[in-house]
């Protein structure tokens, strides 16, 4: 590969903290930890299910665990990660496609992601306190 | 640059991983699947808040919910495994931590929905 000799003038990537954090590297990273916090948090699900599946004790003692004030803070987290997650999975969709990929269509689809995340999270608890 | 590739690893264009856009696409597929099974699953948690175990358990055992539920928990668990996949790829570099950690990845992403499946089962066949 004659092209790769030494001294080419190939660009070199400064190391990774020397970039200045970008909003949309923001949201990209962001994606990430919400998927990781996702799979983790299949935990809940599992207890949650597990436990009425195996009897009305087991059943209330995790009903009462996930609605105390730690555990609701804990599911509005998880609904917030699973919004932001769901958003940045369509906004992927949608490059898939080749669209949004320029400077407006990226930093416009990481402000949509985020505000649409926690406008989501917003509107599913007060709905889901309302029906209460 | 010189084409180091053979004619017939072109034609089969499954590149080095031998796995060609398998990955992809099978993490897009869930993805897209993810959306209408989630926001089922939202709904359904929202509309069982504090109910007793017995309007739980005939909610959750109902053909609908169930079907559902499975397709929630197939679907998920197939994606999250693969995108932990991903993830352990990018930032494991010692060849044996990395295949344990993939091990352990699949191994968790299976025990989540065999326990799972196990329990919306019980509960839909009355056991
Ligand atoms: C709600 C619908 C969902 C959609 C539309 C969605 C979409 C996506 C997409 C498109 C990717 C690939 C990102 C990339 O190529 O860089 C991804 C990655 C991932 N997803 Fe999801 N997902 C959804 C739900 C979930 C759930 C419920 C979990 C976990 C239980 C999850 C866990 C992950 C993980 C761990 C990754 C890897 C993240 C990464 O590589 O940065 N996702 N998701």
């Amino acid at each position: 590969m004659a092209t790769s000799a030494p001294g080419a003038n190939r660009p070199l990537s400064p190391h990774l903290q020397v970039y200045r954090m970008l909003f949309t590297m923001l949201m990209s990273i962001v994606h990430r930890i919400t998927g990781a916090a996702l799979y983790f948090g299949t935990l809940l699900m599992v207890i949650w299910l597990l436990a009425a599946a195996s009897g009305p004790d087991a059943y209330n003692a995790v009903t009462d665990l996930y609605g105390s004030f730690l555990g609701r803070l804990v599911l509005f987290g998880f609904t917030w990660a699973l919004m932001h997650h769901m958003l940045g999975g369509i906004r992927h969709f949608i490059w898939d496609t080749g669209r949004g990929l320029d400077k407006v269509g990226r930093n416009f689809l990481a402000r949509a992601t985020l505000i649409g995340s926690v406008s989501l999270t917003l509107l599913l608890w007060i709905i889901g306190y309302a029906v209460r | 640059m010189a084409n180091m590739r053979t004619p017939l690893s072109r034609v089969r264009g499954l590149g080095s991983a031998k796995e060609g856009t398998d990955h992809f696409w099978r993490q897009r597929v869930t993805a897209l699947a993810n959306v209408p099974l989630i926001l089922f699953f939202i709904v359904m948690v929202i509309g069982l808040q504090g109910a007793s175990h017995a309007e739980f358990v005939s909610v959750m055992g109902s053909p609908l919910a169930a079907i559902l539920m499975l397709l929630v928990i197939i679907s998920g668990t197939i994606h999250m495994r693969l995108g932990m996949q991903v993830i352990i790829e990018d930032y494991i570099h010692n060849e044996l931590t990395k295949i344990l950690a993939l091990l352990g990845n699949t191994f968790f992403a299976i025990i989540i929905a065999a326990a799972s499946i196990y329990a919306i089962l019980k509960m839909s066949f009355g056991g």
